[in-house]
């Protein structure tokens, strides 16, 4: 538990303090307490953050780090196409990647890929997060009818894979929206349909934790203050059970990542004119057997090492938040 | 419980002195299967009666101790009296108004601040992500008894200053307090909204012997300050014995014996009373020996026939396995519920 705390008050935003004075304070316990040390010991996890933040940041100044436009038409040249990587015979410098079959510079699509990839990725997780969170809060903190309601939905839709629910609701929206729409508003049906696969995990963990701290006895003392059930909910019972929250939010990025991968390979996913790492897999793997292996390798490379690196930043997370476990 | 309290010194006390009437008052608890176990193997409903109708009074400015094992159902009766649950029977009135007959928020909400709360445990009882300042000020806040920030600042610190601890400390959060001064910091949240009312449950049973002492001397410090009336709960006898104006004796949901807290303890009538203060330490200094409480608290889901203490009672009869007594006035005040006192079979004192 200590840990716990120690490690989560870093997180506190109390508005009567001084901001300034509060971060200060914040960041110091943070470096002294349990959660950096356990970093510091851990090279898997440093080089973990390592290459999270990598590719963050390659994804995040994708238009100014990479060393061409992918998709601007005047700085793509056909003549280019089908360059191979710079250790391979016949390439050339000024594409360390190669290039693929319409001339564009694989290491640029790569960092232009991430940045579809984790937006998409980070989106999904967000509206994951506030649903599932949310209903959680209300299913624990109500009880009831309400909590039976929304129970047995996160029963029935954890017997399905989520990404057959990604797929589904992807599908339905596709179905349903006008065609020319498509191009617009991929990005909302994404994160919905991979969101939406997702929030259960967050509500039975929310609701269990809200189940314990519902009946401890500060939230008895609001509740005979007089205290609005909704805002016992958000200013007592949340800030106490959104430790688990946060492991669970970086493991699910990982797995937002793959399904968004998925549906992209599967061709239902990020459309082909702005491409995320699972595109430019699928794309390229019609050149593999002709010998152009670069264009679908290094994009799967890419895929693995980001989603792992993540998956590992969230086991080390999980950890280290949770002593009893170790 | 005797029904007619016209006629028992209850209410002659309550002549407009009481703050607290609690009549007939009881809770009970579905702890049956769930449906489909019932059903499929027939298992039966499950009623627990934590409360099973007690009457007693709080005159304004005095202690009613309430006094019991472990799961006699204390903690139930001072959740139902601050409205936490809802009562399955009986009445609750604070200065004659009926909880039950309040319904809008804007009539609870002159009551609400009337009446507060002191848990037993010190670490669950304050939000570990909250500071002191933003704790003890969230009734302040929400009864808008102060506005402005600097105002509701000042307040926190008199109220810290109030229960022996430091304005400063309001920065802090919970977990840099130790038991006994996180029950201050209890206390200080209590008289936010200046009550008149506090009931305490337990307030000391978490805490060392040495640091019980300054929170019951501080609990009685603020009660001279604030003319305040207590209900005081605690399984221990001797914790209760010097705060005591009212003492209350509860068995399986039910009050067995209540009066001045001098005559209960000078001369208790009803053998379970007899029982718990052979136990502890001679208060009296009459030079008797402790013995020990014989025998264990039934299963309250299903308690013994007629009085639920003939199991353990030396005075057991027949009657008393079938009749449950009601509870007599005595002639020195008070009440008692035995058939062997009614009958005469045991001697006073
Ligand atoms: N919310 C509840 N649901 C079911 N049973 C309860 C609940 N609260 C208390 N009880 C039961 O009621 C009885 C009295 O409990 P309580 O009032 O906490 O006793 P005490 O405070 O005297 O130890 C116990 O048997 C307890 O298990
Ligand atoms: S009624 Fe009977 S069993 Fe109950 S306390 Fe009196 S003598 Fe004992
Ligand atoms: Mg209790």
């Amino acid at each position: 538990m200590a840990v716990e705390q120690r490690g989560m008050e870093v997180k506190v935003d109390a508005p009567s303090a001084g901001l300034w004075a509060h971060t200060v304070d914040g960041l110091r316990r943070f470096f002294d307490g349990d959660i950096w040390y356990s970093f510091k010991r851990s090279p898997v996890t440093i080089l973990s953050a390592v290459i999270t933040v990598l590719f963050m940041s390659a994804a995040l100044f994708a238009p100014l780090v990479a060393p061409h436009d992918p998709f601007d038409l005047a700085q793509v040249d056909l003549l280019d196409s089908f360059l191979p990587p710079i250790w391979v015979e016949g390439s050339d410098p000024r594409f360390l990647l190669g290039t693929d079959d319409q001339g564009r510079d694989v290491l640029s699509t790569l960092m232009y890929g991430s940045r579809i990839s984790l937006g998409v990725g980070f989106a999904s997780v967000i509206f994951s997060l506030f649903l599932g969170v949310g209903l959680g809060l209300v299913s624990g903190y109500v009880g009831g009818t309400v909590d039976a309601v929304i129970m047995r939905i996160a029963d029935v839709q954890l017997s399905f894979p989520a990404i057959l629910i990604a797929l589904l609701i992807d599908g339905v929206a596709r179905g349903v929206l006008p065609r020319d729409l498509h191009g617009e508003i991929w990005f909302y049906v994404l994160v919905f349909a991979i969101g939406f696969s997702g929030w259960v995990q967050y509500a039975r963990t929310v609701r269990g934790s809200t189940l314990v701290e519902k009946n401890k006895e500060y939230v008895q003392a609001a509740r005979i203050i007089g205290i609005r059930p909704a805002l016992i909910m958000l200013r007592h019972v949340l800030p106490n059970v959104m430790g688990p929250v946060l492991v669970i939010a970086t493991i699910h990025l990982a797995i937002a990542i793959i399904t968004e991968a998925t549906l992209s390979f599967l061709g239902v996913g990020v459309p082909l004119t702005s491409p995320s790492l699972g595109t430019l897999v699928r794309v390229g793997q019609d050149f593999l057997f002709s010998g152009e292996w670069w264009i679908t390798v290094f994009p799967g490379i890419a895929l693995a090492v980001l989603v792992l690196a993540v998956n590992l930043l969230g086991d080390w997370l999980r950890d280290v938040l949770n002593p009893k476990l170790r | 419980m005797a029904e007619p309290a016209a006629t028992t010194p209850a209410t002659a006390v309550a002549n407009g002195t009481d703050l607290v009437e609690v009549r007939g008052l009881a809770k009970y608890f579905d702890v049956s299967p769930p449906l489909l176990n019932r059903v499929l193997q027939g298992e039966p409903r499950l009623i627990l009666k934590a409360v099973d109708g007690i009457d007693f009074v709080i005159p304004k400015g005095k202690t009613f101790s309430l006094v019991g094992e472990s799961g006699c159902g204390k903690s139930t009766v001072a959740r139902l009296v601050v409205g936490l649950f809802k009562p399955t029977r009986g009445h609750i009135r604070f200065d004659g108004v009926d909880m039950a007959g309040l319904t809008k928020r804007e009539e609870i909400e002159p009551v609400r601040k009337r009446l507060q709360m002191i848990f037993q445990d010190p670490y669950a009882s304050l939000n570990p992500r909250w500071r002191i300042g933003d704790i003890i000020a969230e009734p302040i806040r929400a009864h808008r008894l102060i506005e402005g920030k600097a105002d509701i600042l000042a307040r926190v610190g008199e109220l810290l200053t109030h229960v022996g601890l430091s304005p400063v400390d309001a920065e802090k959060f919970p977990h840099e307090f130790s038991g006994g001064q996180r029950q201050r910091i209890s206390i200080a949240r209590a008289l936010a909204s200046q009550p008149e009312f506090l009931v305490c449950d337990e307030p000391t049973s978490a805490l060392d012997v040495s640091v019980q002492a300054q929170i019951l001397n501080l609990m009685k410090q603020l009660q001279r300050e604030f003319g305040l009336t207590y209900l005081f709960i605690s399984h221990d006898l001797a914790v209760v014995y010097h705060i005591s104006d009212y003492l209350g004796v509860m068995y399986l949901g039910r009050l067995v014996e209540w009066g001045t807290g001098r005559r209960v303890f000078g001369q208790p009538r009803h053998p379970y009373t007899r029982m718990l203060l052979d136990a502890i330490p001679d208060l009296e200094m009459t030079g008797r020996r402790r013995i020990p409480v014989a025998g264990e608290v039934p299963n309250p889901i299903n308690p013994p026939t007629g009085c639920h203490f003939h199991p353990r009672c030396p005075f057991a009869e027949d009657r008393c396995r079938r009749e449950a007594p009601k509870s007599l006035p005595l002639p020195e005040g008070g009440e008692v519920a035995c058939h062997a006192v009614e009958e005469g079979r045991l001697e006073a004192g």
